[in-house]
């Protein structure tokens, strides 16, 4: 009998063979000197740290328990996935450089000089592996919210150009074309128009004034118009003065998920000027997770003062006609079961708005298991959905969503995100799953009564 | 001068002055550092309460992150509450306490405190292998945080010998458990000690921040 040796081991189960990750890979933007790359990427990091960011920081005890709340550690068992570790250059940059005791890392080179190669190397941590969907945030024990500073650190990276390609041109399109998607203003009002005839209803577009102004997400206009006409018909049902304004018609925000706050403003501005020029008391934001954190909690700070107006998602609109009795609803015989938008519940709030809805329906709500403000994320949020070298790993995440939805039992999947609903969908084809995932909204809209 | 009279006399001076200094540049460097003020509009008042209630909380993981986080838990509390047992019920360390503040009180049963110092030992030890062991804990562990357990255990490991009268003279011992206490106050303000500090700062703003935002803090 013969030696086998251990060291070149099967691999039956492999469908492909290959070697994994040769050398490090990362995508690089502009002819940047290594070094001034470093220095912007530090200095943009710092630009917008405070007292709230600092404590993070200064906070963690390493306790490892952030690790057990990522999905894509709990999917692939790497360490390198640990929320915390995501931070790890950023961390040593802080106490080097800005921490009460920096004198000393410096003098003794206690924290050694951050290069741009572990930059480039981080990457993929703070990029491909991170939806920012905050489930770290909500178990950890010294309460840092490590979201915010992946939010933070994306900053420092695309000033310095290492932004994944994808994710870069997709905010730059935004910026330049004012759709990720090439949803420009007569895009817009194109599908508008088709959206006005196929739900038989009006839709109207840059009303002088209007009481409440609402946005549509790029992902809607090109993938899911229909939810253009659901909008239309459930405020013309309610006989509410409203209107898309085709200055300010886009609720997405990439500029603020690649990290750069510039173009975060501009598009933000874009919906606080078109609220504003048409006298709008309420801004209505569509079916988009980050679009709501975007303008509901940031978008004041982009304005430098309080917005003039409020901010609901839609979901928070619907629940709280249905609640006031002004829509009233047909029950719907269907088992369900609901996927919260982390945005728009862990991280905004409205956990409850959309159950309110689903309750006035009548549909047999079947809650995954975590659900709620715990619910697993679908992988897509954060930009990682444009990267394509993230689909692998962001396969191996949404079998947890799988799982989830599939112990439920119930016919379909509802949520309120048009981001999620396009992971949804993007992975139903990769693994060939029967489960659908609906908008609410639209069954709002199919199910009005009267 | 005998150890223990350096250990209990400017050796501690020293390590309270540089204690004391440490946290108080810490704190004030953090105190400094601009605020943010959020402008949006809150959808529930109450940042206070959010803040404080988290403070709280956070105490315990949610239970949906209870069973992943069992065993991180159950030794973070083992060392937490034996230390506390052995420092707050041993009866020379509230003569200790006494001494400085006035404040006394009745200390606990000698057989509690030898269980209690033995379980705080065995719990600091176990925290080093897990940190050496797990895949996570072995990546993200720094210096700091093996030095910190290390400075943590050597007040129990000396006041242990020192009660049992193992490896030398009483007052030989007593005075490497006081030095090593010394030694503690020192390297505190420095290290992941200072999160017994920083833990309120940091769980109060996400509190009062998700407050505001009406989502689970």
């Amino acid at each position: 009998m013969s030696d086998v040796t251990e060291r070149y081991p099967l691999e039956t189960d492999e469908a492909r063979l290959s070697v994994k990750d040769p050398h490090p890979r990362h995508d690089t933007q502009g002819d940047i000197d290594e070094n001034e790359r470093l220095r912007l990427a530090m200095a943009n990091f710092a630009k917008n740290m405070n007292r709230t960011t600092a404590v993070y920081m200064e906070a963690c005890v390493h306790c490892g328990q952030c690790a057990q709340a990522c999905h894509y550690y709990v999917q692939t068992e790497d360490p390198r996935y640990t929320p915390i570790w995501k931070l790890e250059v950023f961390k040593q940059a802080y106490k080097r450089e800005a921490s009460p005791f920096g004198f000393f890392y410096r003098l003794f080179n206690l924290k050694r000089k951050v290069t741009v190669e572990q930059l480039g190397e981080w990457q993929e941590l703070i990029y491909d592996s991170c939806t920012m969907c905050g489930r770290c945030s909500l178990v950890c024990p010294m309460g840092i919210d490590i979201a915010t500073l992946v939010g933070q650190a994306r900053q420092g990276m695309f000033h310095a150009g290492l932004v994944p390609d994808e994710l870069h041109a997709t905010a730059e399109r935004a910026k330049e074309e004012g759709s990720p998607l090439g949803a420009t203003a007569s895009v817009f009002e194109d599908r508008a128009e088709w959206m006005a005839d196929e739900h038989d209803t009006d839709v109207h577009i840059d009303q002088e004034q209007a009481d409440i102004l609402v946005a549509m997400s790029s992902i809607e206009i090109m993938k899911y118009p229909n939810s253009i006409g659901a909008t239309a018909k459930i405020l013309n049902a309610l006989g509410e003065s409203w209107t898309f304004r085709t200055e300010g018609y886009e609720a997405t925000n990439f500029g603020m998920m690649a990290g750069n706050t510039a173009w975060q403003k501009s598009a933000t501005m874009k919906l606080i000027n078109a609220a504003i020029n048409c006298g709008a008391r309420l801004v209505v934001l569509p079916e988009c997770g980050h679009a709501y954190g975007a303008l509901r909690w940031q978008g004041a700070a982009m304005y430098g003062k309080p917005l003039p107006f409020e901010v609901q998602h839609i979901s928070e609109f619907l629940a709280d006609v249905i609640s006031s009795g002004r829509l009233k609803v047909k029950k719907v015989d269907q088992t369900v079961t609901f996927h919260d938008p982390c945005q728009v519940a862990r991280r905004g709030g409205a956990t409850e708005a959309p159950r309110v809805v689903m309750d006035a329906l009548g549909v047999d709500l079947r809650e995954m298991a975590p659900t709620g403000d715990f619910n697993w994320c679908c992988g897509g949020g954060g930009g990682v959905i444009t990267i394509h070298r993230a689909d692998k790993l962001r396969y191996k995440v949404f079998e947890l969503k799988m799982e989830q939805v599939e112990a439920t039992g119930a016919e379909t999947v509802l949520s309120t995100c048009s981001n999620c609903r396009q992971s949804y969908n993007d992975a139903k084809e990769h693994f060939h799953w029967d489960k659908d995932m609906e908008s609410l909204l639209e069954l709002v809209a199919d199910n009005l009564a009267g | 001068m005998e150890l223990l009279d350096y250990a209990r006399g400017p050796g501690l001076q020293i390590a309270v002055t540089v204690f004391i200094a440490g946290l108080v540049w810490r704190l004030i460097h953090l105190y400094f550092i601009a605020k943010k003020v959020d402008l949006s509009e809150a959808r529930c008042g109450g940042q206070v309460t959010g803040g404080i209630r988290a403070y709280f909380s956070r105490f315990l993981p949610h239970r949906e992150f209870r069973k992943r986080t069992r065993y991180g838990t159950i030794l973070a509390y083992t060392m937490h509450i034996c230390l506390a047992i052995v420092v707050l019920g041993g009866a020379p360390h509230i003569l200790f306490i006494e001494s400085f503040s006035g404040l006394a009180w009745s200390p606990l049963p000698t057989v509690i405190i030898h269980i209690a110092a033995a379980a705080a030992l065995a719990a600091l030890l176990i925290a080093v292998v897990r940190r050496m062991q797990h895949p996570v804990m072995r990546m993200i562990s720094n210096f700091d945080d093996y030095f910190s357990l290390v400075i943590t255990m050597l007040p129990v490991i000396t006041g242990i010998l020192a009660v049992a009268h193992v490896g030398a003279r009483y007052e030989t011992l007593l005075g490497l458990h006081v030095l090593s206490f010394d030694v503690f106050l020192i390297w505190f303000p420095f290290g992941k000690l200072m999160h017994s500090f920083i833990a309120f700062g940091s769980r109060y703003t996400t509190g009062a921040t998700f407050r505001r935002r009406g989502a689970r803090v």
